[in-house]
């Protein structure tokens, strides 16, 4: 079975103004190191989401540069500001060049 | 004189101290955020009649696990045994059969399987054969779908098995003892009391005789299942009970049953009915 990749994120559905939020995101993704050896006896190419970002309305909140030593299906937890209603989009960025996105709405309450 | 008496005193002490904070299981209770609101999960429950003699309470795993890890069971977004639930779902709607069968074509949505995971293993009314829920996939897979057998303890099996055990989370472990089930069930537990491998060790060694203590690093639990399928932190990947088993028994240092063997059937069946009362977890967190 292939594996699948699948963002996952939790976002507040509202919040006052000013308010921090906390905000959850995971894919599921094998993060191969490269290190490893398959069962013919030769390194497994390294294959690992490199970089997650996020941003609230076009301003970056957090940028995570990511090493082969983070675990498969990596799950980021960290906090937001929000200032205005808007959306927060995600981002990971893979080794093969794909993207994988993902847009959560966030309204003032 | 005086002296030996105080360090007695102290001695005593210490170890009274060092048995509160080692060997009893954690005090807390799980309440589970879901997506559709909340699920609270029996973990603690009076044990059921037959080991009445031995213990009072029965208490699921999760209450012998850090905090850590058992905050982790709390949310479904932190519990990462719940990728598999997706992918067992995609797997439940993909035409897979042979003619394009999918488990929905028949069965509809995965509710339909509500309840199945909280009375397994059970003995089939038709065949006389004791059933767990793989056991039933596998006839699926085989039978209606005609394909090849998944592995046991590959990834479709255990991510439908994670997928179904899932509806029954919540639900309280009834499993059936007496009737058609009473000779599986007793050679189940002829199984839990028989000491394996060089270390002549039991289920009951660990389990029964040292449960809340620290057998090196670990903290020896009840041994329940009802948790089962588990996510395990140290494999990144979920674990069925009778893969479990297979870790237990090779601990002992013996040549393992395998999975979907009679003998660990008997004792899946066994091990679940000693959690009769305690919630399925659907899908758990362990270390």
């Amino acid at each position: 079975m292939v594996e699948e990749v699948k963002p996952r994120v939790k976002v507040p559905k509202s919040a006052a103004v000013g308010e921090v939020v906390t905000i959850k995101a995971l894919i599921s993704h094998k993060m191969e190191s490269g290190q490893r050896k398959g069962s013919d006896g030769n390194l497994i190419p390294r294959q690992i989401i490199n970089r997650f970002t996020c941003d609230l309305n076009g301003v970056n909140v957090i940028d995570v540069a990511i090493d082969p030593a983070v675990s498969t299906n990596p799950y980021f937890e960290f906090d937001a500001k929000v200032d205005a209603a808007g959306e927060f989009k995600f981002t990971w960025y893979d080794d093969d060049g794909s993207i994988y996105e993902d847009v959560k709405p966030i309204a003032i309450a | 004189m005086h002296r030996t008496a105080t360090s007695l005193v102290a001695l005593t002490l210490g170890l009274a101290l060092a048995g509160v904070a080692y060997t009893d299981p954690v005090e807390d209770a799980l309440v589970v955020e879901a997506e559709d609101g909340t699920i609270e999960i029996v973990t603690t429950a009076p044990a059921p009649d037959f080991l009445k003699d031995t213990m009072e309470t029965i208490y699921s795993g999760w209450h012998y696990r850090e905090t850590e890890t058992r905050d982790l069971q709390r949310d479904d977004f932190d519990n990462p045994g719940m990728v598999y639930v997706d992918r067992g779902l995609d797997l439940w709607n993909a035409g897979i059969g042979a003619k394009g069968e999918s488990c929905a074509g028949c069965h509809e949505g995965p509710e339909s399987m509500a309840g199945l995971r909280a009375v397994t293993p059970r003995v089939d009314e038709k065949t006389g054969k004791l059933m767990t829920v793989e056991n039933y996939i596998d006839a699926c897979v085989t039978e209606r779908m005609g394909l090849d057998s998944w592995k046991w303890t590959g990834d479709e099996m255990k991510d439908m098995l994670a997928l179904i055990s899932m509806q029954s989370r919540g639900m309280p472990v009834d499993v059936a003892t007496e009737g058609p089930a009473a000779p599986f069930w007793e050679k189940g537990k002829e199984i839990y009391y028989t000491r394996f491998g060089q270390l002549e060790m039991s289920c009951a060694s660990c389990h029964e005789d040292n449960q809340g203590k620290f057998i090196r690093a670990d903290h020896l639990s009840q041994g329940q299942i009802n948790g089962f399928p588990t996510y395990r932190l140290k494999d990144a990947g979920i674990l069925s009970a009778q893969q479990r088993f297979v870790g237990c028994v090779r601990d002992t240092r013996a040549e393992t049953f395998k999975p979907n063997s009679e003998e660990f059937k008997a004792l899946e069946l066994y091990v679940a009915s000693r959690g009769n009362g305690l919630s399925v977890e659907g899908v758990s967190v362990r270390h």
